[in-house]
């Protein structure tokens, strides 16, 4: 006798708001989430000229908390956590010995010696042991992913949106700060963060009381053009924006260095896991460097289609789409860093034929 | 509704005949679930395809799928209106956005398609199984 196997897949809280909508559905690091609703091209489009509503609630968020929590996190990651105030939030990664990603992260600190991370979904368990790994002294890790429902409110409308719903004052919310206040009468923390290279916001609610803000969130800000954004168009959107994904673009082959993310490293701030071999990139420099590039031919570039250097293989696309708003064939690839300059010309094979590309200046798009 | 001067394909091909030559296209079923299309790849006029053989490609954001002929020929005309806007194929499947032109080698292997009551039949079974 036979079963069928069925993957059990993971649902956030706002589900059911997916289904009434009629998204397309798909499994993702084990969730079945929303790939796209209206479409990848019209949904790309409202968050960069409207505004749209994104569930990224199957991201992991742990709290780090007690006396050696500082200590710990700056220990774990390369940027300086101690530079952070109570209400501020940074872009950093869990690091490698060899300065490789565990993962990429954000790093909010709510008060002195309690931070909060929000990690990749597909990483929670590996960051989470990775942490308890390292864990020493007076530190409590908690991993509280189930408790919270996380949504991006994305793209120049979103002030004008969300501020008749909250009590926060968000015109004074600076980037990458948060604060907690009530949306639509429910408890939440408001961080002005994001993933798209728009304005914007993130919302954590309790995972119960997620679903409604969400419905009426969409109801109200339908006016103002707020549409429902699928993974397809978040994918699309931070690429047209350059920022990294891990398991794509970062993963634990390539360093921060090479990852062209040598800004979140603070070399004055102490010892970090990867240090001595990040330093040691930087005194011998680099022999390979994350770049953005353009096709110059027909075709589109995709995750793992090979690279060729004058002629020479060199390494896979780590993402590569057509970008919907500024309408190009664009992707991003390590290249040997003698030949990442603007202009250098690679080849990527896209079904046994080399198409023609160049490197370009990166962000592909940048807001006015 | 469908078009009922088709010929349709398992692959989600659609084939329309006029004399010794076919118009080869994909169906509003297939363009729905590729999404937004926004690069279409055809052979060069003369490009000899087998039935069933890849003889293109199409892609959308996010996927990338080949067509197959589903009859023999040799491609007389290819849709270059396409190379700019193949989001054509979204709008209109069954018409302006055609693909091929072939002259139909053997047409022997139109038998082996579907109507469009077939067809539909066909869908009907695809989306529930």
């Amino acid at each position: 006798m036979t079963f069928a196997s069925k993957t059990l897949l993971k649902r956030t809280p706002l589900y059911p708001i997916h289904k009434a909508l009629g998204a397309r559905l798909v499994d993702f690091a084990g969730w079945e989430m929303p790939v796209s609703f209206a479409g990848v091209v019209d949904e790309h489009m409202s968050v960069r000229q409207k505004a749209g509503l994104f569930d990224v609630s199957h991201m992991g968020e742990f709290e780090v908390k007690g006396h050696g929590a500082e200590a710990l996190l700056q220990f774990l990651t390369p940027n300086d956590v101690s530079r952070l105030q109570d209400g501020q939030a940074h872009y950093s990664a869990l690091t490698t010995e060899s300065g490789c990603f565990v993962d990429d992260l954000l790093v909010y600190r709510q008060a002195e010696n309690d931070y909060l991370l929000v990690v990749n979904a597909a990483n929670i368990d590996k960051d989470f042991a990775w942490i308890e790994q390292h864990r020493k002294g007076d530190v409590f890790l908690r991993n509280v992913s189930d408790d919270y429902a996380l949504m991006a409110l994305q793209g120049p409308e979103s002030m004008a949106i969300l501020s008749p719903l909250t009590d926060v004052d968000l015109s004074g919310l600076r980037y990458y700060w948060f604060v907690e206040g009530e949306v639509l009468g429910v408890k939440a923390t408001v961080s002005r963060t994001g993933y798209t290279g728009e304005d914007g916001f993130e919302i954590m609610i309790a995972a119960d009381k997620a679903e409604k803000v969400a419905e009426e969130l969409l109801e109200r800000g339908v006016a103002s053009g707020l549409a429902p954004v699928g993974l397809a168009a978040r994918d699309t959107l931070r690429l047209e924006a350059k920022m990294a994904l891990y398991g794509n673009d970062i993963d634990a082959t390539h360093s921060v260095l090479e990852a062209d993310l040598g800004w979140i490293i603070k070399w004055q701030k102490g010892d970090f896991i990867g240090r001595d071999a990040l330093l040691q990139q930087k005194e011998q420099g680099i022999s390979r460097k994350l770049i953005g590039f353009e096709m110059v031919d027909r075709g589109i570039a995709r995750h793992a289609y090979p690279v060729f250097v004058n002629g020479k293989s060199s390494d896979i696309v780590t993402s590569g789409s057509f970008a919907p708003f500024i309408k190009k064939n664009i992707g991003l690839a390590y290249l040997p860093a003698d030949a990442s300059q603007e202009g250098s010309e690679l080849e990527v094979e896209i079904r046994g034929r080399r198409a023609r590309a160049r490197v370009v200046q990166t962000p592909f798009y940048k807001r006015e | 509704m469908l078009p009922d001067d088709c010929k349709y394909s398992k692959e989600h091909e659609w084939v329309r005949v006029d004399g010794a030559k076919g118009t080869v296209g994909i169906t509003d079923y297939a363009q729905k679930q590729l999404g937004d299309v926004v690069y279409v790849e055809l052979p060069e006029v003369g490009t000899k395809v087998g039935v069933m053989e890849v003889f293109g490609t199409v892609e959308s954001v996010k996927a990338v799928s080949e067509l197959f002929s589903p009859v023999p020929g040799e491609v007389v005309e290819a849709n270059q209106t396409l190379m700019d806007s193949p989001e054509l194929i979204n709008s209109d499947p069954y018409g302006n956005a055609w693909l091929i032109v072939l002259k139909i080698d053997d047409e022997s292997a139109l038998d082996e398609l579907m109507d469009a009551t077939q067809y539909q039949e066909y869908l009907d079974k695809e989306v529930e199984g």
